[in-house]
C-alpha cells in the first residue's frame, strides 16, 4: 500500500526535484499510515542512499540501458510493474521535463488521476486526496480532488523542501519484464542548452532577467555579469526573444516557460501580465526599472527606480563584495 | 498523412480572473475567448504549413466543450483547418479531454496528434502524455519544431538541459511548443470560407472523470514593494542577504 515516488538520476546525482519529492511522498505516507517506495533507475549505492536520507523505506534499482534516455515508454512499463508489486495507490514525480510525459502516460495506463504542478501537501479525505495546484498561468489557484483508486501527484519544482535524515532504506534490485516493448522514438541527436555553466532556467534557484529597457542586444554584458556574480542563470521578456536579441529558451512568460526562482531580478522589463504569468511564483521578485509607473513594481519585494546601466554594474561589484566577505 | 490538432477554449491572456458560485467556478462575465495560443500559434500553423507544403493531406480541429465554443472553433478554421468536430462536453479534467480524443483519432485513424504544450488555463501539460498511453502512440512533448517526410517525423524538443531531436514513425502524438511555428493572423478570404466549414457535433463517453475541481482561489499578490536608492545599491544586497536570505 505504499507510496511510490519516481526518482531521476542526472550528471551522476539524484536531482533535486527528486528529493524534494521524496520528501513529499514521505509526509503523504505518514497521513495515509503507510511508508515510501522509491524506483530509482541505474541508481548506485550512494544515489540509493541518499533516496533512503530523504524518507524512502524501499528503493526499487532497475537496471537497464532503455532506461538511460528517461524514454517514458520504458520508464512507466517499470513504474506500472513496481507499483502493483508494491500496491501502491499513490505515485509521486516531479512536474519537470521527464515528469510532464511520464505522468501523463502512466495516467492513462492506470486510469490513475492526476494533479500535474502541485503546489501544496494534500488533504485526505477518505478514499479522496484533495490537491492544490496553480491555474490560470499561477493568477489563481484550485484544489482539485482526485477521485481513482490510484492517484499521480507531480510536484511543481522548487516549491517543497528537502530535509535528509539518518534513514536507511533497504535497497533492492527490482526486475522489469519489459517484455520486447520497444520505444518507436529513435534519438537523432542530443545538443545542450547549458549556457557557461549556468543552471537551466527550469531548475535555476537564481535568475537575472532583462527586456526592451536595455535597448539592443550589445548591452547584455552587464546582465550576464551579474549573472555570473550571483551564480544566477539569465532570462528574458518575449519582445526580446522575438527580436532575436536573446535565445527563446531564456523567454519567461505566459507563452514561453514559468519558472519559480528564489530569486527573480527584473531588469528594464515593464512587467505585462503575460510576463508576470511566468513568473509570479518567485519567492523574491527585484525590479530595476527607469519608469516608475512601470507595473512590474505592483508585484515586486524589492523595487530600483534607475538606469540599468548605472545601477545594474554597481549592484555587479556590491554583490562581488558581499560574496568575497562572507 | 491526416492531422488532427486538439485545441482548447481559453480567456484570453490579459484577461483579469474572478471565480463565481462560491469560488467554484470561473466566472466568464466579459471574458474575451481565444483559442489556446500554443494550440493555435505552434500546433495549428505547423500542421497547416505541412499542409501547404504538400506533406498533409488534411488538418481537423478537435475540441471538446459545449456550443458557446464554437466562435473560437471557426477561428481555427478560418487559418486554414479543413473541418472541426467538437464533442459536446465541459472538459473538466485532462483525462476525460484525452478520451475523447483518443477515440476519434483513433476510430478515423489519424497520423499526427498534435496539441498544445499546455493550456493557458489550467496549466496541467498532461493531455498529450494521456493521448498516447491511451493509445500505445509514441508521445513527444515540448516539441520546438516538426518536419514530416513520408510516415517518418523529425522532431526537435526540449529535454532536461538541452534539445534532442528525434525521428519516429506514424502515428504519434507531439506536445507543441514555441518555435515550431509563427502566429498568423486569418486573411478575409478565411474567414468568409471558415463560415461553411463543417462542425460535427459527437456526444462525449459516459466515461466519469477522474479529477474535479472542487474550488478556486485568486492568488495572494506580493504586498508592498520596498525601494531602495538608486544610489544604495549596497542596501538592495544586504536586504536579499539578510531579510530575504536568497544570496
Amino acid at each position: 500500500m505504499s507510496v511510490l515516488v519516481y526518482i531521476e538520476i542526472a550528471k551522476g546525482k539524484v536531482k533535486k526535484a527528486s528529493l524534494e519529492a521524496t520528501n513529499y511522498a514521505a509526509q503523504i505516507a505518514t497521513q495515509l499510515g503507510t511508508w515510501v517506495t522509491a524506483i530509482a533507475f541505474n541508481a548506485d549505492a550512494a544515489q540509493a542512499e541518499e533516496i533512503g536520507k530523504a524518507g524512502a523505506k524501499k528503493v526499487l534499482v532497475v537496471k537497464g540501458d532503455q532506461y538511460k534516455n528517461n524514454d517514458a515508454v520504458y520508464l512507466s512499463a517499470a513504474i506500472e510493474q513496481a507499483a502493483k508489486a508494491e500496491g501502491a495507490k499513490v505515485i509521486i514525480t516531479s512536474f519537470d521535463v521527464t515528469g510532464k510525459s511520464l505522468a501523463p502516460i502512466l495516467s492513462a495506463k492506470l486510469k490513475a488521476g492526476l494533479v500535474a504542478g502541485a503546489v501544496d501537501y494534500p488533504t485526505v479525505n477518505g478514499n479522496v486526496l484533495e490537491v492544490k495546484k496553480n491555474v490560470f498561468s499561477g493568477k489563481a489557484t484550485a484544489i482539485y480532488t482526485i477521485n481513482s483508486d490510484v492517484k499521480i501527484i507531480s510536484l511543481m519544482p522548487n516549491s517543497f523542501p528537502v530535509k535528509l535524515s539518518d534513514n536507511k532504506a533497504e535497497i533492492t534490485d527490482f526486475a522489469v519484464d519489459l517484455g520486447g516493448i520497444t520505444s518507436k522514438i529513435v534519438i537523432k541527436e542530443t545538443k545542450s542548452t547549458d549556457t557557461a555553466g549556468m543552471i537551466p532556467l527550469p531548475e535555476a534557484e537564481l535568475v537575472v532577467s532583462a527586456g526592451r529597457g536595455l535597448k539592443g542586444p550589445e548591452n547584455w554584458g552587464i546582465i550576464e555579469d551579474l549573472a555570473k556574480a550571483i551564480g544566477a542563470t539569465t532570462a528574458c521578456s518575449r519582445p526580446v526573444a522575438d527580436m532575436h536579441w536573446r535565445p527563446h529558451h531564456e523567454h519567461v512568460g505566459q507563452t514561453g516557460i514559468a519558472i519559480r526562482p528564489n530569486l527573480y531580478i527584473a531588469i528594464g522589463i515593464s512587467g505585462a501580465i503575460q510576463h508576470l504569468a511566468g513568473v509570479n511564483g518567485s519567492k523574491t521578485i527585484v525590479v530595476i526599472n527607469t519608469d516608475k509607473e512601470a507595473p512590474f513594481f505592483k508585484s515586486a519585494d524589492y523595487g530600483i527606480i534607475g538606469d540599468a546601466f548605472e545601477v545594474v554594474p554597481k549592484l555587479t561589484e556590491a554583490i562581488k563584495k558581499l560574496k568575497a566577505n562572507n | 498523412m491526416k492531422i488532427l490538432v486538439a485545441i482548447s477554449n481559453v480567456p484570453d491572456t490579459t484577461t483579469k480572473i474572478a471565480f463565481s458560485d462560491n469560488d467554484t467556478k470561473f466566472s466568464t462575465q466579459g471574458v474575451q475567448f481565444i483559442i489556446n495560443p500554443y494550440d493555435e500559434w505552434y500546433a495549428l500553423v505547423r500542421a497547416l504549413e505541412l499542409k501547404e507544403a504538400g506533406k498533409a493531406t488534411g488538418v481537423t480541429l478537435f475540441h471538446v466543450g459545449l456550443v458557446d465554443s464554437e466562435a473560437t472553433i471557426r477561428k481555427g478554421l478560418a487559418l486554414g483547418a479543413d473541418d472541426a468536430v467538437r464533442v459536446n462536453a465541459e472538459s473538466p479534467d485532462s483525462f476525460f479531454v484525452a478520451e475523447q480524443i483518443a477515440k476519434y483519432a483513433k476510430e478515423n485513424a489519424y497520423d499526427l496528434i498534435l496539441v498544445g504544450k499546455e493550456t493557458i488555463n489550467y496549466n496541467g501539460s498532461s493531455v498529450g502524455g494521456m493521448i498516447g498511453g491511451l493509445l500505445d502512440f509514441p508521445f513527444v512533448s515540448l516539441a520546438t519544431k516538426l518536419d514530416v517526410n513520408g510516415n517518418t517525423a523529425t522532431v526537435e524538443h526540449d529535454v532536461d538541459g538541452g534539445i534532442q531531436v528525434v525521428e519516429c514513425a506514424t502515428p504519434l502524438v507531439i506536445s507543441c511548443s514555441k518555435g515550431m511555428a509563427e502566429q498568423r493572423i486569418p486573411n478575409m478570404r478565411g474567414i468568409m470560407a471558415a463560415r461553411t466549414k463543417p462542425i460535427t457535433v459527437v456526444e462525449a463517453t459516459t466515461d466519469a472523470p477522474l479529477t474535479n475541481i472542487k474550488s478556486f482561489a485568486l492568488t495572494a499578490g506580493r504586498t508592498t514593494c520596498k525601494y531602495i536608492d538608486a544610489n544604495n545599491v549596497e542596501e538592495l544586497v544586504s536586504l536579499l542577504h539578510n531579510e530575504a536570505k536568497v544570496i
